[in-house]
């Protein structure tokens, strides 16, 4: 592995650092703009570029360029490009705002599994509380808790984005105080547990009181208001395109704030604290780190920014209903942290949008490609339907990830180096297993 | 350890890969000129022979362009079954009625996805269909959430969405005018239901359960309310998720002895739970909506669902002999038999495609737009399907919807034939709320 | 696993010792159940009994009173069905402390296993003419041989070229068989004609026994019905239970098995081949799920590719809730949940006026109870705290 780093590094070292970095990365950032802003018809091309496109951001976050310059590339490829694109095709930015939904998800997960070490099988249900808070007070359905009272305006979405924050802190020290005695795998079943008792309650919930509306779910949750300045921004548009453009960036600012807060969290002291937890939670006592205090407050970052962004969920979606926040859920989400390296910030980031990417664009194009040569009468037989088994392909792709690369796609420095420590280990331990095989028979 | 550059020179590999597919593109220069429409819905007026590289031009030259048609329904995970089925009938009907398009020089083609049962997958999906032109019309979904996440973007591109499965009234009450269905509504079906147990099967007590879910919980609610209406004794009105086990649901019931149990759900779940209510010794009779309309009820649950009803807005093979072709055909091509709403999906189908024959008439043989296909169901007039015959009101649901109620054939032998016999016990033709 | 009682292998094993080390888990797990049994019909009674003037048109203890016995036996059935899965569990993370999260597919996979032997049994027409008990067994086998393979071959896969990274990253391998399993399952399924809900055929178990007739009114009894087939389940269920204890506690095998969970490295320093104790490990952990698969295909008599998730989580709780990596601990886990669920299940509608839905409560009461058992019993019921490597 060390000789391949070796010899990618001797390639590639012309185009990693000074003019030739410079004009690399704004030569593949122009290009990828350009093909991506000459194709906007959804196509397997576009797909392709799309892709190759939000490769950028991997490649800005890696060069070894001017850190001004990065936010330059960065603000271009987010604010720019990719907003302009949205208003020729609207999928795109779909998935870009979901892609920015369960990033934030991944990072604040990432807090609580990543940063603390604590396996937390029920983060949806964050989610959930901030999408239904929202789904409610923002519809008529808020008169069935208490008759006479009218739904709240839809310009208070603002301010529901930091209720909405404060009622995840809120559920994140409710639901982590009476858990934190637990270590390992029992703190993951009763996370779950208590997950699914939010989704349970969700569908169940409409009697005797009616506060969920059940299995029905919310529909016609409200929107904040249009801004005019976008309006002007964007003549000529669709009020439903700007919208969506709109909501992109929401989310987009939600994703920055909480990718500031976590990046200054972990090289904080309390990030300091969290890592020794992780690491030996006794030593992290002994060494005079409040563990109670700690783990609580992960759980209520995590939690909090869960519940922000269930807000602007229920927003974005104008519909909820209990199917969206079951354990399949949670467990994606935390495919996303682990795909993407534990306890790293670019590798959740990364490992979100992939994980979404590959859900929602990835692999439906390749079920359409795979039909579509099975129409021409090419290999795949009649029995075998691609877009039914896309699951499936999901499954064979976090195995076979977790098999090449089971630290993550882009892991946290410190936690590699951890790792190759640890492989070390093992391979004397199992090299060391058959041979006493002759001592037992 | 350095940070490896790899995934920097994987990037800078991937650039070059980028602009080696441009060039290969066919024509590169002719796609980026005219982008500014907001939604490009009107674009293709002329013939795109731009498509996806990876497949070959064999197209003839005579082609007008290609049509799709999509269909969204859980392909995966628990809900497929009926999913599947969904997509499966309308690729039937693509297959069966494709050609009067084929003839008029078009390329048709199904466009499946996969909605997972959730809303925001489905509302995803929906954003992908609307960004691809040829897609004219949408035949799903089988959930009424997913559905009702996903009509708000069908709107806004004017994407006709043919329901085969959503009976929730919201589906057409929300003010959508993009919104039709082939299917009955819940709030009549539980009505339908409740009258015929309480006038013909002389009920005076039921016991309701249902499966959680907007199609199951919906019907079985509205059939509750009919009934505390009507002077039925509603004894439990219980839902659940379980699938296999439901010793702990049927001791209640065989406490409180009712006359009827009425089934809000899909046959999946309602064979075992008849089964294992039979085996119990339960002698109450049994009751149901149009979700247990298939011959895997009986195949599954055998003696006990003999002899119960059920009601359903899609006709019987009796009275629709092609049903009966669909059903053959369905068998002989998927090796299963067609669930319950694939007959449905077929219908849907074949409205989507009149739809936009008579819109490409009235455009001159040209490709119509997403607006004139819209106005063309709305304005179809009367359509004759496989399972029922569809004339849309305004809000898009069937002018007169005929509700049946039929009764399970008692006689032995291969489930699929025997379902054929079902007898219908009433009919009532009932305009739409 | 169960570490405390490890007796040196040099001593001779008296039968006495033996019957000791096998059965006396098993006294244990029936203290348990009556126990539990006891405490929560009590706890009902008295519900009911505050309650009681709540409800004008029934009388909450009489109508408590005349279905409790067939509560209790509905939630013995429905705790064995998650007992005998969760041992799978329990197996796998005693030894490697790794939650298998695709056991729920295994006990899928031989419940399939089973539907497709009753098919063909049926084509070839033979079905109908096996005697019961004979069918039971050789059923049971092919679902333990099926799953078992499964579970080695998965194991040998997807699991072991991940044993020395993090404990999450075999978690996530395991969800990614679990998809996989599902679709390919369902694949299968749809080619061979089983269908998606495949069937399953037995023969003719005969009608349930009828235990006793409770009276309610002059002219009513309810009866107390016990199915053939879920008296079959547990009896398959016990006696597994002790084939398990006798492996584990009381052969040369078993002892192994012990030391490879108690300690890898030294284990295989003494002699253990520590990979092959582990395939053997998913192997009887496999084969019992198997096993599960096919009991609960012949009670409930249908099957599809995701009928295992449900069981598998509930299993995975009761394997926590009795003290995961504890054989009996498994037992008494799914019995006691399997009590909960049905209590809840059958008198929440009861004891509310029908204001909340028993049966949709039941997963969330039964997962409540848990959280609090855990809260202040972290080691589960029967469970001494597992080694937790700090």
């Amino acid at each position: 592995m060390n000789k391949t780093a070796n010899h990618a590094q001797r390639v590639s070292v012309q185009f990693n650092r000074g003019l030739p970095a410079y004009v690399a990365l704004t030569l593949y950032v122009l290009i990828t703009s350009a093909l991506l802003l000459s194709n906007t018809r959804t196509s397997l091309l576009t797909d392709i570029i799309f892709v190759l496109f939000l490769m950028g951001m991997l490649a800005i976050y890696r060069a070894r360029v001017a850190g001004g310059y990065k936010l330059v590339l960065a603000a271009v490829v987010l604010l720019g490009v990719l907003p302009y694109f949205g208003t020729r095709n609207a999928f795109y930015v779909e998935l870009a705002i979901q892609a920015a939904i369960f990033v934030t998800l991944a990072l604040g997960l990432n807090v609580v599994v990543g940063f603390a070490g604590l396996l937390d099988l029920g983060y949806v249900a964050f989610f959930a509380v901030g999408a239904y808070l929202w789904g409610i007070l923002s519809t008529p359905q808020i008169a069935q808790i208490a008759p006479g009272a009218s739904p709240v305006e839809p310009w208070m979405f603002y301010l529901f984005l930091a209720i909405g924050l404060l009622v995840g802190t809120i559920f994140g020290i409710l639901l982590g105080f009476p858990v934190l005695r637990l270590r390992g795998d029992y703190l993951a079943i009763v996370t779950l547990g208590l997950g699914e008792v939010i989704r349970v309650l969700a569908v169940n919930l409409d009697r005797p009181v009616n506060i969920t509306n059940g299995s029905q779910g919310i529909k016609d949750v409200a929107r904040p208001p249009l801004p005019d300045v976008l309006r002007a921004l964007m003549p000529g548009l669709g009020d439903a395109q700007i919208y969506q453009i709109f909501i992109y960036l929401m989310a987009l600012a939600v994703l920055g704030l909480t990718v500031l807060v976590v990046y200054r969290l972990k090289n904080s002291r309390v990030g300091r604290a969290w890592e020794a937890i992780r690491e030996d939670d006794v030593a992290a006592v002994a060494m005079g780190v409040p563990i109670v205090r700690m783990k609580l407050l992960a759980f209520a970052v995590g939690a909090s920014f869960a519940g922000a962004m269930g807000v602007l969920f229920a927003a974005k979606q104008q519909f909820i209903n209990p199917p969206t926040f079951d354990l399949l859920r949670s467990i994606g989400i935390l495919a996303m942290v682990i795909l993407g390296g534990m306890g790293s910030i670019p590798g959740a980031i990364f490992g979100g949008t992939l994980v979404t990417l590959l859900d929602l664009q990835i692999l439906p194009r390749i079920a359409m490609e795979l039909s579509a040569l099975k129409r021409q009468g090419i290999g795949i037989p009649d029995w075998f339907d691609p877009a039914q088994y896309q699951r499936a392909l999901f499954g064979l792709l976090l195995i076979l990830m977790m098999i090449f690369r089971p630290a993550g796609i882009l892991p946290d420095e410190r936690r590699r180096e951890e790792l190759s420590e640890g492989e070390g280990v093992e391979i004397v331990e199992t090299a060391t297993s058959p041979q006493p095989e002759a001592a037992s028979s | 350890m350095k940070k490896q550059p790899i995934f920097f020179r994987f990037a800078v590999g991937a650039a070059l890969a980028a602009v080696l597919a441009a060039c290969a593109q066919p024509t590169p220069t002719s796609a980026p000129q005219q982008p500014a429409e907001p939604t490009p819905t009107t674009a293709p007026a002329e013939p795109t022979p731009t498509a996806a590289p990876a497949e070959p031009t064999q197209t003839p030259a005579a082609s007008k362009g290609k049509i799709k048609i999509a269909t969204q329904s859980p392909l995966s995970g628990g809900q497929a079954a009926l999913g599947v089925g969904i997509r499966n009938g309308a690729e039937l009907g693509l297959i069966d009625m494709g050609k009067a398009l084929e003839e008029m020089g078009f390329e048709v083609e199904l466009a499946p996805f996969d909605d997972q049962a959730k809303p925001e997958v489905g509302a995803a999906n929906a954003k992908n269909i609307a960004s691809d032109p040829d897609i004219l019309c949408v035949v799903g979904h089988l959930n009424s959430g997913v559905a009702l996440a996903s009509l708000p973007t069908y709107r806004d591109v004017s994407l006709a969405m043919v329901s085969p499965a959503n009976t929730n009234p919201k589906i057409t009450e929300s003010g959508y005018p993009n919104a039709f269905r082939v299917v009955g509504r819940d709030d009549v079906q539980g009505a339908v239901g409740e009258e015929f147990a309480r006038t013909e099967m002389g009920i005076k007590s039921v016991y309701i359960i249902h499966d959680k879910t907007d199609y199951g919980q919906g019907v079985a609610e509205f059939f509750r309310q009919q009934a505390e209406k009507n002077g039925i004794k509603v004894l439990g009105f219980e839902g659940t998720e379980e699938k296999a086990n439901f010793e702990s649901i049927l001791t209640p019931i065989l406490a409180a002895n009712p006359d009827l149990i009425y089934f809000g759900g899909i046959y999946d779940q309602a064979a075992p739970f008849f089964k294992q209510a039979r085996e119990r010794g339960i002698t109450a009779k049994f009751l149901g909506p149009d979700g247990l309309d298939s011959p895997e009820l009986l195949k599954l649950a055998g003696d006990a669902v003999k002899g119960m009803y059920y009601t359903s807005v899609a006709a019987p093979v009796s009275q629709f002999p092609d049903a009966a072709k669909f059903a053959e055909d369905y068998k002989a091509k998927f090796n299963e038999d067609a669930p319950p709403f694939s007959a449905q999906a077929y219908d849907a189908m074949g409205v989507c495609i009149r739809a936009i024959k008579t819109a490409a008439d009235k455009n001159g043989g040209n490709k119509p737009t997403r607006e004139q296909v819209v106005q063309a169901i709305r304005e179809g007039g009367e359509y004759k399907g496989i399972a029922g015959t569809y004339k849309f009101n305004a809000k898009g649901d069937p002018e007169k919807a005929v509700y049946f109620v039929l009764q399970v054939s008692e006689e032995d032998g291969d489930p699929a034939e025997v379902w054929n016999k079902n007898k219908v016990v009433k009919k009532l033709e009932i305009p739409a709320p | 696993m169960a570490v405390a009682a490890l007796p040196t292998p040099t001593v001779r094993r008296t039968l006495r010792m033996t019957l000791a080390s096998v059965f006396g888990p098993l006294g244990q797990v029936f203290v348990f159940v009556v126990g539990s049994a006891i405490v929560l019909s009590i706890g009902t009674l008295l519900i009911a009994f505050l309650l009681r003037g709540t409800r004008a048109d029934v009388d909450l203890v009489q109508a408590t009173l005349v279905i409790l016995p067939q509560v209790i036996i509905d939630g013995l059935v429905r705790g064995f069905l998650f007992a005998t899965i969760a041992l799978g569990y329990t197996m796998v993370y005693g030894v490697l402390e790794f939650i298998n999260f695709a056991h729920g597919e295994i006990f899928m996979v031989g419940a399939f296993a089973g539907a497709a032997l009753g098919s063909i049994l049926v084509s070839s027409g033979v079905l109908n003419a096996l005697p019961v008990p004979l069918y039971v067994v050789v059923a049971v086998l092919v679902g333990m041989v099926v799953s078992g393979l499964l579970a080695v071959s998965i194991e040998r896969v997807a699991y072991r070229p991940l044993r020395g990274a993090p404990r999450l990253v075999p978690l996530i391998s395991a969800i990614g068989v679990s998809l996989l399993l599902q679709d390919g399952v369902r694949l299968i399924a749809n080619l061979s004609g089983l269908g998606f809900n495949a069937r399953f055929q037995t023969p003719n178990f005969g009608p349930p026994l009828r235990l006793a007739e409770i009276p309610v009114s002059e002219d009513r009894a309810i009866p107390l019905i016990l199915d053939v087939r879920a008296l079959t389940f547990i009896v398959a269920a016990i006696l597994m239970l002790v084939a398990l204890n006798y492996l584990v506690n009381a052969t040369k095998l078993g002892t192994a098995i012990r030391a490879v969970a108690q300690d890898r490295p030294t284990a295989s320093l003494m002699g253990i081949n520590v990979n092959q104790i582990i395939a053997l490990t998913f192997l009887i952990g496999g084969a019992l799920g198997g096993a599960a698969g096919v009991l609960f295909g012949i009670r409930v008599g249908t099957v599809n590719p995701y009928v295992g998730f449900l069981p598998g989580l509930k299993a995975f709780t009761a394997a926590v809730l009795g003290g995961i990596g504890n054989i009996p601990g498994a037992m008494v886990g799914g019995i006691v949940l399997g009590f909960l669920e049905a209590f809840v299940a059958s008198y929440l509608s009861l004891m509310t006026a029908g204001a909340f839905s028993g049966a949709s409560y039941a997963d969330i009461v039964a997962f409540s109870i848990l959280i609090l058992i855990l809260i202040f019993r972290p080691s589960g019921l029967l469970g001494e705290a597992v080694s937790q490597k700090v």
